[in-house]
């Protein structure tokens, strides 16, 4: 009577495999991957090129990415968009505290990411990186010859909840369900660990284009647990370049700021040509305008110790955060294109007292992790196989009297979390209390990043310190906060979903999501339609499952009719042309088996219980683990 | 929507059961957090919300409550102070830390020394070498206070009160320990 489903952990027929890939959104490079005949893989282009140079140009008459974006940055840099996940949930402040030399112009805005002025017009950071998550979306869709049912989207470690966000939204623009947001440093323990069955504690030491993170992981019999993450969004090969610029202009007498746009950027397409050429020789020559000299590997790894000094000291937090010394790390993993520089390994080998483990390409092995999360999320493999338990990067709280932070969730808490704190009022007869979210680690709340303010009205009057008012935080798998806010005595409540102060608003995402189809003629209808008839398919699969799985033990004859019923009823609304429909089907009946779902994770937590003793449960858990992947 | 025939029309975490039941261990202070990883690794395994990606947005929700819960439960368990806290609720003899602070003279006078000693360490000769010493004293402050925790506890019902008291000096000991390590952290990392 319904349509075929499945069992988890089965390899469907190959028709039947549902599409989702992993996105590797880099500050220099991206890259798209998906599982394929059960081995994780990056797709390429038609020209056969796995990575697409994080770059966009904004045209007159049309929009391009990747490497022929990139061919016009010297030529049209101020409509050529580079690194700009360097500005991903940043206000101007911050942009022009990046040690960096920006060719764009940004208009201020009151508050959020500045937009960049092109010649088409003002576009947010989110926008521009929406165009690039277009692209690898159109590639993997022409390659897999289907749409997406979804995407888990990686993110450095050490980003903010705005950044976080900002990505979410550039995933939305872009015509992308995420089925995730994955850290970049667990994305390529899952890839190594997977890979080489690898137990024990891992370090994973990301240096990309613009952005640094360290992760300490131990890996248990397919349980990726993150001890601590620690690292700086602000820090990166782009770095390594502009160090070596410096050198060159130096050299050749010359300064950046007498420089053109576009001598800014040749002096800085010269210095990193002269950081690849000495990973393979001890000297090269650099040329720029009228000077040539020879630049030594001697000098360059003077320029930039300072910079990987940065990064041994945030491994070392992290190893103190993790309560760990160097000696307790098995295994040091080197991911991101600026751990290919000789130095930084050998730096990474003193320190650590082992040499890193470079077997998997560094550029690509957070896509393919990413895939390989993907893959279980749409339920194509088992999730007994791949379980990721991620902290937060930094301290969430909120700030109290004086102008300081108290925080409400430590960093390197495992997520998702919930927690509540309660404050009163200190003021008699005071009716509203404002709530200032904040996330760092320092005590003065200046120094940390405001994310949210909102306001809790209504309270009934009564003398100061009588009310009790209770804020709830919640950080979802995601990394993304939620705050709410209630009085305790007479429940007036107040919710937020945080939309960080650095983000865009709902209504500038829904002009935005306008534009782009209208820009790229996209058929908005169709489009949503596809995106309904998914979300549908999803859940229907998902309690056609439950019902074959529990149905009979959890649920009534009648509560098992009924919601069979609705099953069928969802199954007849998919075949409907009305995406308002089927949305509201769907709705219906994710709203009806809410409970018996309820019931399926209570069960679960009892039969994770029921008579067995802590060693039991000890050879039980290996016991699941015998068919895993990684055995 | 059409009638829902649902007894438990809640849904919701099933939180009848308390922490120490949740991970299978008699209710008492003497917990390993190594003996009840694997079981909070099974724990997770059951209601993580990637295990629901399928179940759409209100399946996330409840899938995020729930993994909320055993996050929090095994927190508690394996922190010190959360422990000593949550076992006096569940006993029926809940401590406000923040409200109720008459605390003996002896006790006082040692956190005035510390936080003394913690205020100068910016101003002495070897800063490194003066917060360490401060972190391991409030670390060995902490500990004595853990074994007089237990000693209190076993006592039953004579020793509760007690034992609501020792609980609020370890919440002093944490802060002070919290403050050392904030210190500590950032002398390393300037």
């Amino acid at each position: 009577m319904l349509l075929q489903i499945s069992e988890p952990g089965q390899s469907p027929d190959p028709h039947q495999r549902k599409l989702a890939v992993g996105i590797d959104l880099g500050t220099t490079n991206s890259l798209v991957a998906t599982v394929r005949s059960g081995t994780a893989e990056t797709l390429p282009n038609i020209s056969g090129e796995h990575l697409l140079p994080s770059v966009v140009h904004y045209g007159s008459d049309c929009t391009i990415t990747g490497v022929d974006a990139r061919r016009l940055a010297a030529e049209d840099p101020l409509n050529t968009i580079i690194s700009v996940k360097r500005f991903m949930g940043r206000g101007i402040n911050d942009i022009h505290a990046l040690d960096d030399v920006l060719p764009y112009n940004f208009t201020r805005t009151d508050q959020g990411m500045p937009f960049i002025q092109t010649v088409q017009g003002e576009k947010s950071p989110v926008q521009v990186s929406a165009e690039i998550l277009k692209t690898l979306r159109r590639r993997a869709e022409d390659s897999l010859g289907g749409d997406l049912l979804g995407a888990v989207i990686t993110v450095p470690a050490y980003f903010d909840d705005a950044q976080r966000q900002a990505t979410k939204d550039a995933a939305r623009l872009a015509g992308l369900k995420v089925l995730r947001l994955l850290n970049e440093p667990t994305a390529a323990a899952v890839a190594y660990g997977l890979d080489q069955g690898g137990e024990g504690t891992i370090a994973v030491y990301d240096l990309g284009g613009g952005t640094f993170d360290i992760s300490i992981l131990r890996l248990h019999k397919g349980v990726f647990e993150v001890l601590a993450t620690g690292g700086d969004t602000a820090l990166g090969g782009d770095d390594f370049d502009n160090a070596v610029a410096g050198w060159i202009l130096q050299e050749a007498g010359l300064k950046m700021a007498d420089l053109c746009p576009r001598g800014q950027r040749k002096v800085l397409d010269a210095a990193c040509a002269a950081k690849i050429a000495l990973s393979d020789n001890e000297t090269t020559t650099v040329a720029f305008r009228s000077w040539q000299g020879e630049f030594t590997r001697e000098q360059f790894n003077s320029l930039i110790d300072p910079l990987i000094d940065q990064t041994l000291k945030s491994v070392k937090k992290s190893l103190r955060d993790a309560k760990l010394k160097a000696v307790d790390i098995d295994n040091v993993v080197m991911v991101g294109g600026s751990t290919r520089v000789l130095r930084v390994r050998e730096r990474v080998a003193e320190l650590i007292g082992k040499q890193p483990l470079t077997s998997i390409d560094p550029d690509r092995v957070v896509a393919i992790g990413a895939a390989l999360q993907a893959d279980v999320l749409v339920g194509n493999k088992s999730s007994d196989d791949l379980l990721l338990l991620d902290v937060i990067p930094l301290s969430l709280g909120l700030e109290t009297m004086g102008g300081l932070m108290e925080k409400v969730i430590h960093r390197n808490t495992t997520i998702p979390v919930a927690r509540a704190q309660e404050f009163t009022t200190f003021k008699d007869g005071q009716t509203a209390m404002a709530i200032h979210v904040l996330q760092g680690e320092r005590e003065v709340i200046d120094a940390n990043r405001s994310l949210a303010r909102f306001v809790l009205n209504g309270i009934p009057p009564m003398p100061a310190g009588m009310a009790r008012i209770r804020v709830t935080f919640q950080v979802d798998a995601d990394g993304l906060l939620s705050v709410s806010a209630r009085e305790l005595s007479s429940g007036v409540e107040a919710t937020i979903e945080i939309k960080p102060s650095y983000g865009l608003s709902e209504g500038q995402i829904a002009d935005m999501l306008q534009d782009s189809y209208a820009f790229a003629q996209e058929d908005k209808d169709a489009r949503r339609l596809l995106e309904a008839r998914v979300e549908a398919e999803r859940i229907f699969e998902a309690l056609e499952s439950a019902l074959k799985k529990d149905g009979d033990t959890l649920l009534s004859s009648e509560e098992y009719e009924h919601l069979t019923n609705e099953a069928r009823r969802l199954a007849q609304a998919t075949k409907s042309n009305d995406n308002a429909f089927i949305t509201q089907v769907t709705e219906d009946v994710a709203k009806a088996s809410e409970v018996f779902a309820s019931r399926r994770m209570n069960a679960g937590i009892h039969k994770a219980l029921s008579g067995h003793t802590v060693q039991d449960l000890a050879d039980e858990v290996s016991g699941t683990q015998n068919d895993g992947p990684e055995e | 929507m059409s009638d829902i025939p649902f007894s438990d029309h809640t849904g919701g975490v099933d939180l009848r059961s308390n922490y120490f039941e949740l991970f299978g261990i008699p209710v008492g202070y003497d917990v390993e957090r190594s003996a009840i990883q694997p079981r909070y690794l099974e724990l997770q395994r059951v209601v993580h919300p990637d295990r629901f990606a399928g179940l759409g947005e209100r399946g996330q929700r409840l899938a995020i409550q729930y993994a909320a819960f055993v996050n929090e439960a095994f927190d508690t368990l394996c922190s010190p102070l959360k422990r000593a806290l949550y076992l006096l609720e569940v006993s029926g003899h809940p401590v406000d830390v923040e409200r109720n602070t008459v605390m003996d003279a002896a006790f006082l006078m040692e956190q005035m020394s510390l936080r003394e000693e913690l205020s100068e360490v910016r101003d002495s000769a070897d800063p490194e070498a003066a917060v360490e010493s401060v972190r391991e004293n409030a670390e060995a402050m902490m500990d004595a206070l853990k074994d007089e925790f237990v000693r209190l506890w076993q006592e039953g019902e004579t020793g509760y009160e007690q034992a609501a008291d020792c609980a609020r000096k370890m919440h002093f000991a944490e802060k002070l320990l919290d403050e050392a390590e904030q210190l500590e952290e950032e002398i390393l990392d300037s």
